[in-house]
């Protein structure tokens, strides 16, 4: 089922095809045909095996059942659709858009053998309309690799640019977003996790985006942290707000013990060693029962009060007094869910403003300069064992902070909650944003944690969405969304934007 | 061939790491040495890269080392800047107030206290920065201390903006010096060759060295460009007042500028002296172009700068 949407993405970077080549109509034809034969055989390759058989238990062991309608209805489908692209890009687009809207339109009252076949064949006639349409609008058929780099990358300058008023029009947004008519409780929980994300890659950006050491083993000073609030609340009886700089401290703490040993490697090798310590904690807090309780977890973690005040709770003990009373509301379960969406703002938006700032900062060009050439660096006097240090503990601390609240907001951890797929999502957060890039991380954090999240109705096809989104982004942006990097200071004293324009022009 | 075991100090005063001495004066006229190369060998597993190498670089002099290809000498900086651990040897730099044994510390260090500043042969530019901040990341030691390390810094405190104010000053010198302010925040990356290697002598200067090692400055230069390099070399030594150590296969500029040449071949010293002197070596001249040798073909080779 894939097939159709990867062959769709690949013509794309073909070059136009003239329409002298073949003569004319009919010649533009017989290369389509030639094109869409091609690709049809390759989806027949692929969609046979894959989707033709199929295994299913039956009495007495496995038997294969065979699906071939459906293989036949993507070969065919895969045909059309190149069919379309090669005769759009041979200068017919005009009936290639007619053809493809009524395709699009025919499939949705045609019966599929299965409704993902349905959904491909109208989104693919709709993808195909669409590319035909941009060519007959911009009368060429697709853009070179270099030329759409260079497109992308304005882009990003661009956004750099508006960042100065993107920035102030996010954050308003993200502090009245509690208070809009459509925030309800499902809608906080994603914003909530969003955010989560979003302070984790900001977080991982300094060591992977400024530093430039693959680290894998992130979610370590995440489970760092959540372990270390949960079990001082559960042994101490600390507090929230006593335990969330303790967190933090032991994440940078743990960030500088797993850092001298590994620091002394370079590229892959930090990165593999990196990801053999997220599992050893990970299975360090799976075994070690007495103090953690192993696979059971933590259970009944204190929630959040309102600083140490007043709690969220309907009916307070004792003398307390209970946060809507103090303010004269009627209890909501809702308050406590805002006041949490409104901590790991304030929380991200610390993170934030400590890596724009310490990225102006002798130590944060010296990371920068470390991820260019950390050979050159050592010949500049730099040690580069205690700049990687602080990039990592300072890493790890934000992870950990990240985790205490993760624990406070779950109210109950497992060794489940830091497996490695965690440090893998925190990762594709940071690379699909764009390294380094403040902005590129929200965006990227939307893309990866929001949708998913929006579409779970859709159960394991959103999995399949994402995997193509990736695979898009890896295609048409492998160096991330938003990858332009603004100077740090600038010689002469000229306007942020204009210092932009003149680098992006200036470059190549 | 030196052993490892059976080195001993050679020649010259006895000097200690750190030790304080005396200025020793100028006795011949010439400045007092700088760095003391005192039998250094060097050797990857059975081959010697390099083998038995003494040689001395004067404070404000322009010493170079040459040599075919293979001769070691990049062997011998990366020793004298802490990026090779030499087998066998000792490398004292003497800042007239300190000497350091370069043989005994990092890299880092060396380039940070005793401040031996070095270009690459393949140019190793922060490639995705602008070269302002190239410029910048040099001074780092100086305004990490003056960023509280990060704190002051954090804070916004003057201090801290005082001392980036003064940092960019410097490379704002720099830049001027070497045709590179229009270019100032353009990626360094994106600079023409010759630019960048002006760039990268630029960087080196930032961080205030006593002794500039450059590797093969002029490969690759028009040979107008390197003339400029030669002026800009003459500069630097006079009017900065520091030793210069110069790996280059540009005849023109050495011969052009040197105080000093220091010839290897195959790992070991044939020749030292003077240029004019070093022009004549036979031994260098066969070196260079074989047994049979033509009449001052060395000397035809260098030209005129």
């Amino acid at each position: 089922m894939t097939t159709s949407s990867l062959a769709s993405t690949a013509s794309i970077r073909r070059p136009p095809r003239g329409g002298t080549t073949g003569g004319g109509l009919g010649g533009a034809v017989a290369t389509a045909l030639a094109d869409g034969v091609i690709a049809a055989a390759v989806a027949f390759l692929f969609t046979l095996p894959l989707v033709g058989l199929r295994t299913e238990i039956a009495i007495g062991g496995l038997a294969i059942n065979t699906r071939f309608v459906e293989v036949a209805v993507a070969v065919a489908l895969v045909f059309l659709g190149r069919f379309g692209l090669s005769l759009s890009a041979a200068g017919y687009p005009v009936p290639v858009l007619a053809a493809a809207l009524a395709v699009a339109g025919a499939s949705l009252a045609i019966d599929f053998p299965t409704a993902p076949l349905q959904l491909i064949a109208v989104a693919g006639g709709l993808i195909v309309a669409m590319i035909a349409g941009w060519t007959a609008y911009t009368g060429r058929s697709t853009l070179s690799r270099a030329e759409r780099q260079k497109r992308m990358d304005a882009i990003g300058a661009k956004v750099q640019v508006w960042t100065i008023w993107l920035a102030p029009i996010a954050i308003t947004f993200a502090v009245l977003l509690p208070f809009l008519p459509f925030a309800d409780r499902r809608f906080l929980d994603i914003a909530i996790l969003i955010l989560t994300y979003i302070m984790l890659g900001w977080g991982l950006n300094i060591i992977v985006g400024l530093a430039g050491l693959l680290d894998l083993g992130f979610v370590a000073f995440y489970a760092v942290g959540a372990y270390s609030y949960a079990l001082m609340a559960y042994h101490f009886d600390l507090s929230f707000w006593a335990c969330l700089p303790l967190a933090g401290l032991f994440a940078a703490l743990a960030g500088l013990l797993l850092g001298f040993p590994v620091l002394r490697l370079r590229g892959d090798y930090f990165a593999i060693v990196t990801l053999g310590f997220g599992e050893i904690i990970r299975v360090i807090l799976l075994n070690w029962y007495q103090f953690t309780g192993g696979p059971d977890g933590i259970a009944g973690i204190p929630r959040p009060s309102f600083f140490g005040l007043a709690e969220f709770i309907r009916r307070p003990r004792g003398d307390d007094v209970a946060f809507h009373q103090m303010f004269g509301l009627d209890y909501s379960s809702l308050h406590r869910m805002i006041f949490l969406y409104y901590l790991i703002l304030a929380l991200a938006l610390i993170v934030n403003f400590f890596t724009v700032r310490i990225r102006r900062l002798p130590i944060g060009r010296a990371w920068e300069a470390l991820r260019e050439d950390d050979i050159a660096c050592a010949s500049l006097g730099i040690n580069r064992t205690n700049i990687k240090l602080a990039a990592f503990s300072i890493s790890a601390m934000w992870g950990g902070f990240a985790g205490a609240f993760f624990a406070t907001r779950q109210g109950f951890i497992s060794p489940e909650s830091f497996t490695f797929i965690e440090s893998a999502i925190i990762l594709s957060v940071v690379v699909l944003g764009g390294m380094g890039s403040q902005l590129g991380v929200v965006v990227a954090a939307f893309v990866v944690i929001g949708l998913p999240e929006w579409f779970r109705e859709l159960e394991q096809y959103r999995m399949l969405a994402f995997g193509a989104g990736m695979v898009l982004i890896m295609l048409w942006r492998p160096r991330g969304l938003l990858s332009h990097r603004e100077p740090t200071i600038t010689l002469a004293r000229r306007r942020f934007g204009r210092a932009a324009a003149a680098t992006s022009g200036e470059a190549t | 061939m030196t052993a490892p075991d059976d080195w001993e100090p050679h020649g010259g005063e006895p000097r200690g790491l750190a030790g304080a001495r005396p200025d020793a004066g100028s006795a011949a006229g010439r400045p007092r040495p700088l760095l003391t190369v005192e039998h250094l060998t060097m050797r990857f597993g059975g081959l010697v890269a390099v083998s038995d190498v003494s040689f001395t670089a004067r404070d404000r002099e322009i010493t170079a080392i040459i040599g075919p290809n293979g001769a070691g000498k990049t062997t011998v900086f990366n020793c004298m800047t802490g990026f090779y651990a030499p087998t066998t040897g000792r490398l004292a730099l003497d800042t007239g107030r300190d000497v350091f044994l370069l043989e005994r510390l990092e890299a880092y260090k060396i380039a940070r206290h005793a401040r031996v500043a070095r270009t690459f042969q393949n140019i190793r530019l922060f490639a995705g920065m602008s070269v302002l901040e190239n410029l910048i990341v040099a001074q780092h030691n100086k305004l990490m201390k003056a960023s509280g390390f990060s704190v002051f810094g954090l804070l916004g405190l003057p201090i801290y903006r005082r001392a980036e104010r003064a940092a960019v000053e410097l490379a704002r010198y720099w830049l001027e010096r070497m045709q590179l302010t229009e270019a100032a925040d353009w990626q360094a990356g994106n600079l023409p060759y010759g630019a960048q290697r002006r760039l990268e002598i630029a960087r080196a200067m930032c961080s205030d060295p006593v002794l500039l090692c450059l590797d093969e400055p002029a490969a690759g230069l028009n040979p107008r460009e390197s003339a400029e390099l030669s002026e800009l070399l003459c500069f630097i030594r006079d009017s900065h007042q520091i030793g210069v150590l110069l790996i280059e296969h540009d005849m023109s500029v050495v011969m052009g500028i040197s105080d000093h040449v220091v010839v290897l071949d195959h790992g070991c010293k044939i020749a030292e002296g003077p240029p004019e002197v070093i022009k004549r070596t036979p031994a260098v001249i066969r070196a260079y172009l074989g047994e049979e040798e033509p009449d001052d073909a060395l000397a035809v080779a260098g030209g005129d700068p």
